[in-house]
């Protein structure tokens, strides 16, 4: 599948946000995930030819970071935060407990295409903990069964929203394109901040 | 009784509390009119005076890191607002984000005049897919505004997973599009940086800081917090806590104040052990709850305030496995460019392992600070002294508890007893 006119446009502009082109490359790969779910051969020479680089070194900073993915993941890829915090307030459960439901070991996808799973670290998010992530999105305060509900939901096609963030939870490709700095328009979606983050404030103004 | 002091966190509970309307009903982009108008130097000095130390982790005073930055040379400088955030614990700039980018965008408008850099970077961390949405509105909405554009770019660069690229020279490699690892320092970024040009780096919250000093002055900083550890900062509460969450307080208040007027320990449930500044940083006990959460205090206590990351672990919690975990993750995050750290971490793990298993001996623990004691110290980056960290501490403290596990022939505890639904819907 080669690239759309319009697809290699706004790889162009990602490049025109730096001084140097180069810098461009993780924000490429992200747009190319977007595309292809993952990072194929296609991916890498392309952007090899926009940077001016050798395929072995975009290769080399792909394989480098963990969410570039080699292989296709589902349409929605969660991740059970399993650093000890996480792990200790019930993620070790959570993500037994999805390998048995899902039938998929760790970095697993199922059959049907539309959930894989993989045990993430601490994602800035311990005063929610248990924390599963959707795409990157948030879901807090996890349990077992919320877990397992929410893949429920992704394989019937109508996945939970996340706990903070949009109204809907968007798919893998769409969510790469986001990170490769896309406007969705869905910014202004969800909440501010959940009730932990706003803990402090709210006992200030009860005058403490 | 130390108070709160929402300053960072005073808007947060309202709505829109992330749009450019609301940052600016609450005299948003205010502070950078005023500092535009000021000589840089004196900006630097304002920040300088304000006592603002950098709340990355190491509290290097803010200003005198911008003032290190080379002036009249004739080369770009450049900013990087570091919101890598992925010390395990640390959870604070990533809910500010969420609830207020223009902060930081007026910050950094502020920070580039001060230094004399006409292009920032904020690189953040890529798995936060709403964060970055909110992010990049914002710096659109800035530029559609006039606040970016007319003298500073400021460009959101997103990260791919890797702690190391929190690091600040490994995120200038990664940045310039290469594998995140760490540079040989010297050359500083001050003076050989991005694309070995000057520049400054800084964490979210410290560059976030910056408005609020800008618009009310150096005096109004100074006068909250400790004699060396000036201002407000968010610390972060989780683990067995009844309510976990963010609390902007002077430096200086105590893990007893905060727990106090948080709720306390889960029902039934005490304090074993915590981390007050991120897994980095060596464990404190029950012992140390009126420690004061500043600079000094906690580095006299014999651990670092770091990132502020109170993780909070009850008697529930075998410290053997927590260690393990962390010890897991440095293992992984590793980025492999010197030896201690990427063998020694691996070493860790298997002792660990075995240990938490009940394979191990006692032997292992002479072996376990004996390998601690060759990667601190003898690595690249302070990621290998920071994996010693857990270790150590908890050796120090918990000995017992790694022998009750080589007598035992197990692990004594019941991971279930620890989650947070304790084994109602642990199935
Ligand atoms: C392994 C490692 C990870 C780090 N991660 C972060 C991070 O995520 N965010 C951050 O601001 N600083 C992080 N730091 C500290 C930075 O290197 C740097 O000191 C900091 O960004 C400086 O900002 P400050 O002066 O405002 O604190 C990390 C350091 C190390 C060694
Ligand atoms: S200490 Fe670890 S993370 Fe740092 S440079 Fe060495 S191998 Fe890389
Ligand atoms: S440990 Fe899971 S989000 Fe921090």
């Amino acid at each position: 599948m080669a690239y759309t006119d319009d697809q290699l446009a706004v790889m162009e502009a990602i490049i025109t946000r730096y001084p140097r082109k180069r810098s461009a490359i993780m924000p490429l790969l992200h747009y190319s995930q977007s595309i292809t779910g993952y990072i194929n051969n296609e991916g890498i020479e392309i952007i090899s030819e926009l940077l001016e680089l050798e395929n072995a070194e975009v290769t080399a900073v792909s394989t480098f970071y963990t969410q570039y993915k080699n292989q296709p993941v589902g349409e929605y890829h969660v991740g059970v935060c399993t650093n000890t915090l996480c792990a200790v307030m019930g993620g070790d459960a959570i993500f037994a407990g999805l390998k048995e439901h899902l039938g998929v070991e760790n970095d697993g996808v199922t059959a049907d295409g539309k959930v894989s799973l993989e045990h993430i670290e601490c994602n800035a998010a311990c005063d929610y903990a248990p924390v599963v992530m959707a795409n990157w999105e948030f879901y807090d305060n996890q349990t077992v069964q919320s877990a397992k509900d929410l893949v429920d939901s992704m394989r019937s096609g109508n996945p939970k929203p996340p706990t903070r963030g949009p109204s809907k939870l968007v798919t893998w490709k769409e969510a790469s394109a986001v990170l490769a700095g896309v406007n969705d328009g869905l910014a202004n979606e969800g909440v501010q901040a959940g009730e932990p983050t706003l803990l402090g404030l709210k006992l200030s103004k009860e005058g403490k | 009784m130390t108070k709160l002091a929402p300053v960072l966190s005073a808007h947060w509970d309202e709505k829109d509390s992330f749009t450019i309307q609301a940052y600016k009903r609450h005299g948003g982009y205010t502070a950078s009119a005023k500092a535009l108008a000021m000589d840089p130097d004196a900006v630097i000095q304002l920040v300088k005076d304000s006592g603002l130390r950098g709340r990355g982790g190491a509290g290097f005073p803010t200003g005198m890191k911008w003032g290190f930055i080379p002036q009249g040379d004739n080369k770009d400088h450049y900013l990087v607002v570091n919101a890598d955030e992925s010390e395990p614990g640390t959870c604070k700039d990533t809910p500010l984000l969420m609830a207020n980018p223009h902060v930081l965008i007026e910050g950094c408008i502020i920070a580039a005049h001060a230094i004399r850099a006409k292009h920032a970077f904020i690189y953040i961390r890529g798995e936060v897919t709403h964060v970055v949405r909110r992010m990049n509105q914002a710096i659109e909405d800035a530029y559609a505004a006039g606040y970016l554009g007319n003298g500073v770019e400021l460009v959101l660069h997103v990260g791919a997973g890797a702690y190391i690229c929190g690091e600040e020279t490994a995120l200038l490699d990664s940045l310039e599009g290469f594998r995140g690892q760490p540079r040989l320092r010297p050359p500083f970024p001050a003076i050989a940086g991005l694309y070995a040009r000057p520049t400054v780096v800084n964490n979210v919250e410290s560059i976030a800081s910056v408005p609020a000093i800008v618009a009310n002055g150096a005096e109004w900083y100074q006068s909250m917090g400790t004699e060396k550890s000036k201002g407000t900062t968010l610390y972060s509460l989780s683990g067995h806590v009844v309510n976990p969450g963010q609390f902007e307080a002077p430096l200086g208040i105590t893990l007893r104040e905060i727990l106090d007027l948080s709720g306390g320990m889960r029902k039934g449930h005490k304090l074993k052990f915590w981390t007050p500044g991120g897994s980095s940083t060596p464990l404190f006990t029950d012992e140390h709850l009126d420690v004061p959460l500043d600079y000094e205090g906690v580095a006299g206590a014999g651990s670092m305030l770091g990132t502020k990351a109170l993780q909070i672990f009850d008697e529930t919690t075998c410290v053997v496995r927590a260690v393990l975990r962390w010890t897991e993750f440095y293992k992984h995050e590793s980025c492999g460019k010197c030896t201690p750290c990427r063998e020694g971490t691996w070493w860790l793990v298997q002792i660990l392992r075995d240990l938490e298993n009940g394979k191990g001996s006692e032997a292992d623990l002479a072996k376990l600070l004996d390998l601690c004691d060759n990667i601190m110290g003898r690595s690249f980056c302070a990621l290998g002294d920071g994996a010693t960290s857990p270790i150590t501490s908890s050796i120090k403290y918990f000995r017992d508890e790694y022998i009750a596990h080589v007598t035992n022939g197990a692990c004594p505890f019941d991971p279930i007893a620890s989650t947070l639904f304790e084994g109602a819907d642990a199935k």
